[in-house]
């Protein structure tokens, strides 16, 4: 009977032949349900304050955030302020915010938000001459940074 | 001479490829939304000076050690004293009617004639230092709306027998312009109306 001879032994190796479908699955998954970072940090990664009533931002094109946190270097004690990629002044703050209306269309102008993303630690001081330069070309609509509590 | 079949491509490689896209869109992205505390700004210059009875006006005022002072003289130790004393003063209802907006019949205050005549007229006022922690101004804010939510939900439940926080729950998957009336409405009861004052020190 030598047709049952040459049986195999051992386990038969498991194909992954559909490994590439479930790489890829996961692949659009992220593809679909993240954003790219569009900024990259100047300063220290602010930790933002807990909330418990937060409000989504859905529009993320008529968002315009300004970061304020610590500097990366040490030695500067000083609350920092960023805007898209540069570290900048408070009187930045108005060029960044009209840069950012030439974008959009008139009559998306008064639906935009400004987006302050400041450190827990950091003094008010700094956002409070932000909120002055805001004012004074009415961009009045503002969004303090939280993550919201978990219950 | 014979047709030669096209070899098969190898596939093997393909899973490699794949990992390292799905590690790139890892790390390139991120998923979180963006949220937070919505404020308005006030306009650069008030069209007139309005008067402002100062009964109708809460004072919270923040040091730059992070203390809290209410209406100049109370000191609160614990950010979260602070809702009930918005809660009472918001809902407090002390107008009779002789004014323009009349007596507030939903609110269920004291009716203390020396506080706040009605929610619409009811003004928090929350002044800083420019040393104030942004963390302590963040909590102020957060538990003022906190009191403005409690209203919102009671007065809510009143009306429409569900609580404000479902309604904007629901407001994700249904558009009606019903529901959006009803929560207009409901933030027109309790509308919020808090104001910061320019920061105080240098």
């Amino acid at each position: 009977m030598s047709k049952f001879k040459k049986q195999k032994k051992g386990l038969p190796a498991i194909s992954t032949a559909s490994l590439p479908d479930i790489v890829f699955m996961l692949l659009f998954f992220f593809m679909v349900s993240t954003t790219m970072r569009e900024t990259e940090l100047k300063i220290k990664t602010p930790k933002l304050p807990k909330a418990h009533y937060t409000k989504k931002l859905e529009h993320k094109n008529l968002i315009s955030t300004i970061y304020i946190g610590k500097s990366l270097n040490a030695s500067n004690k000083g609350d920092v302020i960023q805007l898209n990629d540069k570290t900048a002044r408070v009187s930045d703050v108005k060029g960044f915010i009209f840069a950012n209306r030439q974008k959009l269309q008139e009559d998306e102008i008064p639906f935009m938000t400004t987006l302050f993303k400041v450190d827990i630690d950091s003094k008010v001081g700094t956002l409070a001459d932000c909120k002055k330069e805001l004012r004074d070309i009415d961009a009045l609509k503002i969004t303090y940074a939280a993550t919201p509590t978990k219950e | 001479m014979a047709r030669r079949s096209l070899p098969e491509i190898n596939a093997g490689s393909m899973a490699d490829i794949a990992f390292l896209l799905l590690i790139f869109f890892l790390v390139a992205t991120t998923m979180e939304v963006d949220g937070g505390i919505s404020r308005k700004l006030p306009q650069k210059q008030p069209p007139q000076d309005i008067k402002i009875k100062e009964k109708n006006v809460l004072q919270i005022s923040i040091n730059r050690n992070d203390r809290l002072l209410v209406e100049g003289k109370q000191i609160i130790n614990d950010v979260k004293e602070i809702k009930q004393i918005a809660i009472d003063f918001i809902d407090n209802g002390g107008g009779v009617g002789n004014n323009d907006v009349g007596a507030c019949d939903y609110c269920k205050g004291n009716k203390d004639p020396n506080s706040s005549d009605h929610p619409n007229k009811a003004i928090i006022s929350l002044k800083s230092d420019r040393g104030t922690s942004y963390g302590a101004f963040i909590a102020v804010h957060d538990v003022l709306g906190q009191a403005y939510m409690e209203l919102r939900n009671r007065v809510c439940k009143e009306r429409y027998g569900v609580s404000f926080e479902s309604l904007l729950k629901q407001q994700k998957s249904d558009k009606s312009d019903k529901l959006k009336e009803k929560i207009k409405k409901i933030k027109a009861l309790y509308p919020e109306i808090i104001s910061e004052v320019e920061p105080t020190g240098n």
